[in-house]
C-alpha cells in the first residue's frame, strides 16, 4: 500500500497542555480508524489532517493533493433545506449551478433520503441529519473522507446505516480515516486501526491483528475495557 | 386630573378624525426611522459580521469602540451631524441641514453601531457553531460571514428592531439637524416635546400614544415573525 499521507513529529499545544505529541505516522490504507480513549487526541488529530488546526510541531505531508471533506460528531446544517445544504458545498466548491442541483439529488439518493430534499434539515431527527452531512460529504466527491464520531451520538438502526453509507463511500475508492468509540464498528470498517493514548501515537496494527492480539498492553487493556 | 382626562379625550378625537397635520407628522417620523434603520442595517451587519468572523489588527478594540457607541447621547450626535451639516461644515454645499435628509444621517449615525454591536454578538454566536463545518466545507471567511447573515436573518430581526425603536424615540438628533420646522422636518417626538413646552397636551398625548403603539404593533410583528421561523427553519 503506497503511502499517501504522511505526519512527522507532529504535535500540537495549546497554552500549557500537550494535546498531540511526537506522532509520526505513514498512512496507506483506504480505510483507517483511530482508536484510544477519551482525551487521546484522535479528534484533534483527524483535525489536524484536514488542516481545521495548524500544528505547533512536526510536519504534514501529502504524497500528491487530495481533494477532502470531513464529517463531525454532531452534523451542523444550515436554515435550509435539505438539497440546499447539501448544494451548498457543491457551490463553494465551485460546481456550476446545473450541476450541483444533480449532483445533490444523487448524493441524497444514495443516503436512502430522496424524500427529504425540501424538507428543511435543522428539523429532522439527529440521524436524519448525519445521513444528510455524509450526503453533503459525499457530493463533493472526496478523495479523503475524515469522520469524527460519526455514530456516537445515534440510535442503533441509524448507526447501522450511516456504517453502511461509510462503506459505500469506501467501496467507491475514497479514502476513510474515522475515529469511533465502537469498538464493533472499527472491525467492521477499518483495515487498519491506529491507537493512541494521552496524545501519542502507540501503535499503528493491521485491524484483525488489532483485534485480536493487539502489540501494546495499553490497548489491549482498552480492548478489555470497552467489551467488558 | 381633569387636564389629564380632558387632554386624552381630545387625543381620542384627533386619532379618530384622522387629523390630516397629526398623519403628516405620524408618517414623516415613520419615514425618517424605517430609512435610518434601512441604512443602519445595510451598513451595520456586514460590519458585525466582519467584527466576528473577521482576523485583523485592532478587531478587539473595534469590538469595544461599538459596544461603547451603543450609548450614545442623540444631542451629541445631533451635534456631530450639525457641524459636518451646516454651510461651513465638509458637507455643507449639498444643502441638507434642517431636512429629512439630515434627519436619516443623524439617526442613521446614531443606530449604525447598535446593529453593528448586536449583530456582532448574533453571528459570534453563529460562528462558534458553524465554524468548523464552514472551514471544512471550504467557505473563505468572507463568505461564511454572509452565509451566517442569510442563516441567522431572523435572530436579526432583533438588532434592527433595536435600532428602530432607538431612532423613532430619540429627540435629541433629529431635533438639531431637522430644526423641528412646521410641515417639513417635525416628527413626532419633536412635536410631543414643542407641544408640551407650548401647554398643547392633546396633541402631545396623541403624539405619545401613537408612537407607543407603533414600537409595540412592529415589535409584536417581529416577535410572530421569529416564532414562525423558528417552527419552519429550526
Amino acid at each position: 500500500m503506497a503511502c499517501w499521507l504522511e505526519l512527522q513529529g507532529l504535535g500540537l499545544t495549546e497554552g500549557a497542555v500537550r494535546i498531540l505529541a511526537d506522532v509520526d505516522l505513514k498512512l496507506g490504507a483506504g480505510r483507517t480508524a483511530l482508536l484510544g480513549p477519551n482525551g487521546a487526541g484522535k479528534s484533534t488529530l483527524l483535525r489536524l489532517m484536514h488542516g481545521l488546526l495548524h500544528p505547533s510541531a512536526g510536519r504534514i505531508v501529502w504524497s500528491q493533493p487530495l481533494t477532502q471533506a470531513m464529517v463531525f460528531q454532531r452534523p451542523i446544517m444550515l436554515r435550509a433545506s435539505v438539497l440546499a445544504n447539501i448544494e451548498y458545498g457543491l457551490d463553494l466548491r465551485g460546481v456550476p449551478a446545473a450541476d450541483r442541483h444533480v449532483r445533490a439529488r444523487t448524493a441524497l439518493e444514495r443516503v436512502g433520503l430522496p424524500e427529504l430534499a425540501g424538507r428543511q434539515a435543522r428539523k429532522l431527527s439527529g440521524g436524519e441529519q448525519q445521513r444528510v452531512a455524509l450526503a453533503r460529504a459525499w457530493a463533493l466527491e472526496p478523495q479523503v473522507l475524515f469522520l469524527d464520531e460519526p455514530t456516537a451520538s445515534l440510535d442503533p438502526a441509524s448507526s447501522r446505516e450511516v456504517e453502511r453509507i461509510i462503506r459505500e463511500i469506501a467501496a467507491g475508492g475514497t479514502k476513510i480515516v474515522m475515529t469511533t468509540h465502537n469498538l464493533g464498528q472499527a472491525h467492521r470498517i477499518a483495515e487498519e486501526v491506529v491507537y493512541l493514548e494521552e496524545g501519542r501515537l502507540l501503535e499503528q496494527t493491521p485491524a484483525d491483528e488489532f483485534f485480536g492480539q493487539p502489540r501494546t498492553s495499553a490497548a489491549r487493556n482498552f480492548i478489555h475495557d470497552e467489551r467488558y | 386630573m381633569n387636564d389629564l382626562s380632558a387632554s386624552l379625550a381630545l387625543a381620542g378625537d384627533l386619532v379618530a378624525a384622522g387629523d390630516a397635520k397629526l398623519a403628516a407628522i405620524v408618517w414623516l417620523s415613520l419615514k425618517v426611522s424605517l430609512s435610518a434603520t434601512a441604512l443602519s442595517c445595510v451598513l451595520g451587519m456586514p460590519l458585525g459580521a466582519l467584527l466576528s468572523v473577521g482576523r485583523f489588527p485592532g478587531r478587539r478594540p473595534l469590538i469595544v469602540l461599538f459596544n461603547g457607541l451603543m450609548g450614545l447621547p442623540p444631542v451629541v450626535v445631533g451635534l456631530l451631524v450639525y457641524l459636518l451639516l451646516s454651510r461651513a461644515g465638509p458637507l455643507g454645499q449639498f444643502g441638507l441641514l434642517f431636512t429629512p435628509s439630515a434627519m436619516i444621517i443623524a439617526q442613521t449615525v446614531l443606530i449604525t453601531p447598535i446593529i453593528a454591536a448586536l449583530t456582532r454578538q448574533v453571528i459570534e454566536d453563529e460562528w462558534r457553531e458553524y465554524r468548523e463545518q464552514l472551514r471544512s466545507l471550504g467557505a473563505s471567511r468572507a463568505r461564511a460571514g454572509r452565509t451566517l447573515l442569510w442563516n441567522a436573518r431572523f435572530s436579526l430581526t432583533t438588532a434592527g428592531l433595536a435600532g428602530f425603536g432607538r431612532a423613532v424615540a430619540e429627540v435629541g438628533a433629529v431635533m438639531i439637524v431637522g430644526g423641528n420646522i412646521d410641515g417639513v422636518t417635525r416628527v413626532m417626538t419633536t412635536t410631543i416635546a414643542l407641544e408640551t413646552s407650548k401647554g398643547d397636551l392633546p396633541l402631545a398625548l396623541a403624539l405619545g400614544a401613537i408612537l407607543i403603539a407603533v414600537v409595540l404593533i412592529i415589535n409584536a410583528g417581529a416577535y410572530l415573525l421569529r416564532q414562525w421561523a423558528e417552527r419552519r427553519w429550526g
